[in-house]
């Protein structure tokens, strides 16, 4: 079996068994946790998934953030292990301040669900590495708090430290500052991503297996490490 | 037990959708006169006597509101 990989299941989480699965398909070895558990079970990587944490009472993933497993998870981002989220898990991210910005509601006011086109802008994150720089992906998107929002400084910083792991590519869907789909910490080990790779991994239920490359680029990193 | 109210709002350049839709919704109920509408979010704690208005503020700040797109106020 490849490294253990977590992926954490909170009350209204919807897609931790698609994650699950990606890190699957990936070769890793896929490890279900528990948002009430301190304790990790010995992961060295964890995804935060998407759906609907805590009924996204107060604001999405605000009270997410104070889980016993996101203290370790917090612990652990700050020490170099890799952590992706995905959408709600985005949401989260940005929460616990492991990333700058946060999500508002589309600026549309509708909830966006569709396959989208992405630029991979940042081929150096812990798990963007097997893409190319400015290769375009296919995976779906589904969102109603998917505007990605912060300061002109944080903006500028992100795009100067090319901390841009994704753009939009078309018409942006959701009012996302600057057609931003996910970012990176500068560190490059935790990233916040709105689309959704988990669910573009195998040719039968995906637009795409674009998707993938985010499960195995970890797998990379961790297996080099 | 004395209460104490957190109201917050989005920061005036975060834009607020649901504001506008409300707006919206005035115009069709044939009310003039109202330009623009935030929505924000009424919070009231029954707290202990002696609970000071550091920890309101720190409670505000890291739970009730984030920063980072929303502004609070509190009142005794």
């Amino acid at each position: 079996m490849g490294p253990r990989v977590g992926v954490v299941t909170f009350p209204g989480s919807l897609d931790d068994r698609d994650a699950l699965r990606a890190v699957r398909l990936a070769g890793a070895e896929p490890i279900p946790l528990w948002h009430g558990d301190k304790w990790l079970d010995n992961v060295v990587a964890v995804v935060l998934p998407g759906g609907f944490s805590y009924g996204d009472y107060l604001r999405c993933g605000a009270i997410a953030r104070f889980s016993p497993a996101m203290e370790s998870i917090i612990d652990g981002a700050k020490h170099g292990m890799p952590v992706l989220g995905i959408c709600n898990g985005f949401q989260v991210l940005c929460e616990a301040h492991l990333l700058p910005g946060a999500l508002i509601r589309n600026d549309h006011r509708k909830f966006v669900c569709r396959d989208q086109r992405l630029r991979i802008e940042n081929t150096s994150s812990a798990w963007t590495t097997g893409y190319a720089a400015g290769q375009e992906i296919l995976v779906p998107l589904k969102n109603g708090e998917g505007g990605y929002v912060a300061d002109q400084h944080t903006l500028d910083e992100l795009e100067g430290e090319g901390r841009v792991v994704a753009r939009y590519v078309g018409d942006n869907p959701n009012g996302s500052y600057r057609a931003i789909a996910g970012i990176s910490n500068a560190a490059g080990n935790v990233v916040g991503l709105m689309p959704h790779p988990e669910h573009a991994v195998e040719a039968l239920t995906g637009p795409s297996t674009d998707g993938l490359t985010f499960f195995t680029s970890v797998l990379q990193q961790l297996v080099a490490r | 037990m004395p209460r104490v109210v957190v109201d917050v709002v989005m920061k005036p350049e975060i834009l607020d959708p649901q504001g506008q839709a409300i707006l919206g919704a005035l115009g069709r109920l044939g009310i003039e006169g109202v330009s623009a509408v935030r929505q924000g979010k009424h919070f009231e704690l029954e707290v202990a006597e002696g609970v000071s208005d550091e920890t309101i503020t720190k409670l505000a700040d890291t739970l009730l509101a984030n920063p980072v797109i929303e502004e609070f106020t509190i009142r005794r």
